[in-house]
């Protein structure tokens, strides 16, 4: 099956040529090209989920000679962990397509820019070359500018901007990071490189600074606590669907990174360097929380909720126990699912009141009852209810995380972050009562309620979460398979 | 000795000649230009036809026919003829210059593929002189007062740059009693290390020669007249000097610097190419600081401008640290400091990129200038005004940013990954830093243009001829930054010859 995974990942990319070659396309014409290419990238990667083999290795690859003289190879392939996020960010990306639509401003570069983001995305999670991956992740900061700088709101320009420096320094670190286990080893190959690699590097380089460097770069991306600035800047002034992919796809770019390469090549020294990590994700989760609660703006708090559940993903790494990790790849398909449907839904309050601050809002059930219904799930998603995506993977990480033999002093870590818990319930609780109870605004009487288009994409995602919170075992069991080499390593 | 391997500057030197004399008859200027091509296209053929030839010197070695200068002859005629698509609108604009400004143009890249090519002291200097002065007056050909001012900063400063290299030079001269490189190069590798610094002069000379092309590459501290240069003279002939003039300084750099083995006349005796600045094991470390003050003062220097040409003048200094980068790596490599493998491919390969970039974002910015000038606020929204012109210009600004898909990231990637592998830990990090640095700037155009409201919403049209410059600028940079294996090939065939 050669060619699968680069027609999954190209697809977006073809749909922006023919938005860009094609001249005087209307304005449907733009918007039915951009969202073929994202279904055609959907319905590829159900195929993909649905044939994969759950008994684990790197599947439906590809292989070529790309840079001989760099022996840098055109490699993709999917496992058990990209595979769950590979579908995550097609869902999200055909969702946020239908969001787009109500994007009126210069159509045809949105959509340009929009489908090169998924593209690159998608490449970032397919890649198996170490030179390939940060080709893709470089290539995701452009569109991200674009969209953010000219159909954001707010001070737009700041945001990009800081989004772009705040990626850049990253990805320079990690590419240093690269380049010197390249010239330790000679070979830009994941795979080669984590099946035992790092006794290769350690001969030749300390591992301890680069797998340094290669962390800075993922954890300015998940964010973590100190990098985490621009995350909130980037996501309340990016246009809706951007939010979206931002937060629901785009940050999983770190944690998967963390997991393929920094635990992955480099197993024991994450084990070394996992106390102090594990109490970055302590702080991320608590501080992280602790802030939501002071956030006057919907998109704001939403952003700001994110870097707490991050947190999780990053407990979850670093407690370096199979379930734990298995809990760290749920929380990311679940909170890129609940927090995608957050967004979306805060986009539909914003885009219907034209009114963000939460104070200025306040008992819209009445006015938008379909809005609030979507939004109740999503923060009820958000807060870890039973039957919902979130609680399985922040179940799932807690326990794996407690039970970690790895770490020590892990478990007081744990009851600490449980106040993450705590904390989620208090502000979504919060904020939905803020917004959608309470005295009704005379204002908004008669404004319109979420439409058909949007209970449908929004309805996407909450079969989603369901499905995921209910029957877990769709994700777990092409997941957990994946971490036996790394632990393996760890013994 | 064979005139043969001459034939490409032969034919570029008639052609020349021809379109000055061309513009007395001719009635239709635009069939100068046509010539100009022809010329160029025809002398491009003739240096590939003779790429395959075992290296030959010419005249006792005064000229290298090699790999190298082949490598150097084909960016040059390309670029020449880039630059005269480029301007085939622009050219309106100089009522009677057009035989002048087609002929300048030949003549200063005949320079440039002589420089590339020689191998004498006295060849360097006499090749640097006519790439040099046709540049003067192409300076100021648009005879406005700007244009004047800078084409008379540019022949003072030049001149002063003449004399102190051609100082150094006599000196280098003086010491080792012969002109040609080989002849200079044993003399020195017959001393030892204390004998070097006994004589002062050796050293002196080696500096003021390193001065000397620091000027042409436009390296901090010797960058200063480039803004000011640039700034003035018709945006054709700034791309030429941002490109031409600084590899043509970059080509004699590495010749200065780097050894070739190569059999010359009579064959079977096998002469060391070897010079005086690569017995110094400390010319690396001295490149490698010149590097770094050229990209953090370039691109530091960059950000507040609010002239395009300025900032691209700029933004060019600080390219010229990035490719001085591989320079200081390979003489670090060769003087036996650091691995032995690491060769000048990576300079070579930064070299197609950067003037790949350069290509789009100068037409570009030609095309564009017409109608809104060089203020870069009047940028705004030239995305809508002239949507193939603001896509060219946003790849090439993305490419000299250093981000993939576009050349300059696997260029920058290639060079910074040679430098790790010598043991310039220190320089890679400034590099990237300042690669940061400069994405705030470059992106920042990239944004007005596409973000900006234009003050004017007429369409900015073009002829043919800059569209092709501009569209083979904008897909040379992606074609080598998604396939860089052609180039790379290109790269190591230049870099061959530098095998030890």
């Amino acid at each position: 099956m050669t060619g699968f995974l680069s027609l999954i990942i190209f697809a977006p990319v073809l749909g922006a040529a023919v938005i860009g070659l094609w001249p005087r396309l209307s304005v449907r014409g733009i918007r039915l090209t951009a969202l073929t290419a994202c279904l055609v990238s959907l319905g590829l990667s159900l195929v993909l989920f649905i044939q994969f083999d759950r008994s684990g290795g790197v599947q439906f690859e590809e292989f070529l000679n790309w840079i001989p003289s760099l022996n840098v190879h055109y490699h993709l392939g999917v496992d058990g962990l990209s595979l769950p996020l590979v579908l995550l960010t097609t869902i999200l990306s055909f969702v946020a397509v239908l969001i787009s639509y109500q994007i009126n401003t210069r159509i045809k570069a949105y959509f340009i820019w929009f489908l090169f983001l998924e593209s690159s995305i998608l490449g970032v999670f397919c890649s198996l070359d170490l030179l390939l991956f940060f080709i893709f992740w470089e290539i995701e900061v452009i569109p991200m500018y674009f969209l953010i700088s000219i159909w954001g709101s707010g001070r737009k320009d700041y945001s990009a901007t800081k989004y772009v420096l705040y990626t850049l320094f990253g990805s320079a670190l990690m590419l240093a990071g690269m380049v010197c286990v390249y010239f330790a080893t000679g070979s830009f190959d994941i795979m080669a490189l984590s099946a035992g690699g790092q006794l290769l590097i350690q001969t030749v380089l300390p591992a301890a600074p680069l797998f340094l460097l290669l962390l800075i770069g993922f954890a300015v991306k998940l964010p973590v606590v100190p990098f985490h600035t621009w995350l909130p800047d980037a996501h309340t002034d990016a246009p809706t669907a951007v939010s979206v992919m931002l937060a629901g796809s785009l940050i999983k770019m770190g944690g998967y990174g963390m997991i393929r390469v920094c635990v992955g090549l480099f197993p024991t020294v994450a084990r070394d360097f996992a106390p102090a990590l594990i109490a970055l994700a302590v702080i991320s989760i608590v501080y992280g929380g602790a802030i939501v609660l002071r956030q006057t703006d919907l998109k704001r708090l939403i952003a700001y909720s994110s870097v707490s559940h991050m947190g999780f993903v990053l407990l979850g790494i670093f407690a370096l126990s199979q379930t734990s990790l298995t809990g760290a790849t749920l929380q990311m398909v679940s909170h890129g699912l609940i927090t995608g449907l957050l967004f979306a839904a805060a986009g539909l309050v914003m885009h219907n009141t034209h009114e963000r601050a939460i104070d200025r809002l306040g008992g819209l059930a009445r006015q938008m009852p379909r809005a609030a219904v979507i939004f109740i799930i999503g923060g009820l998603g958000a807060l870890g209810l039973p039957g919902t995506s979130g609680f399985v993977a922040e179940f799932t990480t807690f326990l794996g995380a407690f039970s970690s033999t790895e770490v020590a002093g892990i478990k007081i870590a744990v009851l600490i972050a449980l106040l993450g818990i705590l904390l989620a319930a208090a502000y979504m609780l919060w904020l939905i009562q803020r917004v959608f109870f309470g005295p009704s605004t005379v204002r908004f009487d008669g404004i319109r309620d979420a439409s058909r288009l949007e209970v449908f994409y929004c309805g996407i995602l909450i079969l989603t979460i369901f499905a995921v919170g209910l029957c877990p075992a769709i994700l777990t069991g092409a997941v957990q398979n994946v971490f036996n080499n790394i632990l393996r390593l760890l013994t | 000795m064979n005139i043969l391997l001459l034939l490409p500057e032969i034919i570029l030197a008639a052609t020349a000649l021809l379109v000055v004399l061309g513009d007395l008859f001719l009635n239709r200027k635009g069939l100068l230009t046509i010539i100009s091509l022809v010329g160029l296209a025809t002398s491009l053929i003739f240096a590939i036809i003779l790429a395959g030839r075992e290296p030959q010197a010419i005249w006792q070695g005064l000229l290298m026919a090699d790999r190298f200068a082949t490598f150097m002859k084909l960016i040059f005629l390309s670029l020449a003829a880039l630059v005269i698509l480029a301007s085939a609108d622009y050219v309106k604009r100089l009522s009677h210059f057009h035989g002048e400004f087609h002929a300048l143009i030949l003549l200063s890249v005949l320079g440039m593929m002589l420089l590339g090519s020689s191998s004498s002291l006295i060849t360097i200097f006499v090749s640097l002189e006519l790439a040099s002065v046709p540049l003067y007056a192409l300076t100021g050909l648009l005879k406005d007062q700007r244009g004047t001012e800078s084409a008379l900063k540019f022949v003072l400063l030049s001149a002063v740059n003449s004399a102190v290299l051609l100082y150094g030079l006599a000196l280098v001269f003086g010491f080792t009693g012969t002109a040609s490189l080989s002849g200079v190069a044993s003399a020195v590798w017959s001393l030892t290390a204390n004998e070097i610094w006994s004589q002062p002069g050796l050293m002196f000379g080696s500096i003021l020669v390193l001065a000397g092309f620091g000027f042409k590459i436009a390296a901090v501290p010797f960058h200063l007249w480039a803004p000011d240069v640039y700034e003035g003279s018709p945006t054709p002939i700034a791309l030429l000097l941002s490109v031409g003039s600084k590899l043509a300084g970059f080509a004699v750099l590495i010749r200065l610097l780097l050894s070739i083995s190569v059999p010359v006349t009579p064959p079977g005796i096998i002469v060391e190419f070897f010079t005086p600045l690569a017995i110094s094991h400390d010319w690396g470390i001295a490149l490698a600081v010149l590097a770094a003050l050229s990209m953090t003062i370039g691109n530091l220097s960059a950000i507040p401008q609010s002239n395009i040409k300025r900032l691209l003048a700029y933004s060019g200094i600080a390219h010229s640290g990035y490719m001085l980068i591989a320079v200081s790596a390979t003489s670090l490599a060769f003087s036996g400091l650091a691995n032995g493998d690491v060769q000048i491919e990576a300079l070579l390969f930064y070299m197609l990129a950067f003037a790949m970039a350069e290509v789009a974002v100068f037409t570009a910015v030609t095309v564009a200038s017409q109608r809104v000038g060089d203020r870069i606020a009047d940028y705004a929204g030239l995305g809508r005004r002239a949507p193939v012109l603001g896509i060219a210009l946003t790849i090439g600004l993305i490419s000299l940013t250093g981000i993939p898909p576009a050349a300059g990231f696997i260029a920058k990637f290639y060079v910074f990954s040679q430098a790790a592998e010598s043991g310039l830990w220190w320089l890679v990090v400034i590099a990237v830093l300042n690669t940061i640095i400069s994405a705030y700037y470059y992106l920042r155009i990239a944004r007005l243009i596409w973000q900006g409201e234009p003050s004017d919403g007429a369409p900015i049209t073009s002829g043919v001829a800059p569209k092709v410059a501009l569209f083979i600028g904008a897909f040379g940079v992606l074609l080598l930054g998604v396939l860089p294996f052609w180039g790379m090939k290109l790269a190591e065939f230049g870099a061959a010859i530098f095998l030890p």
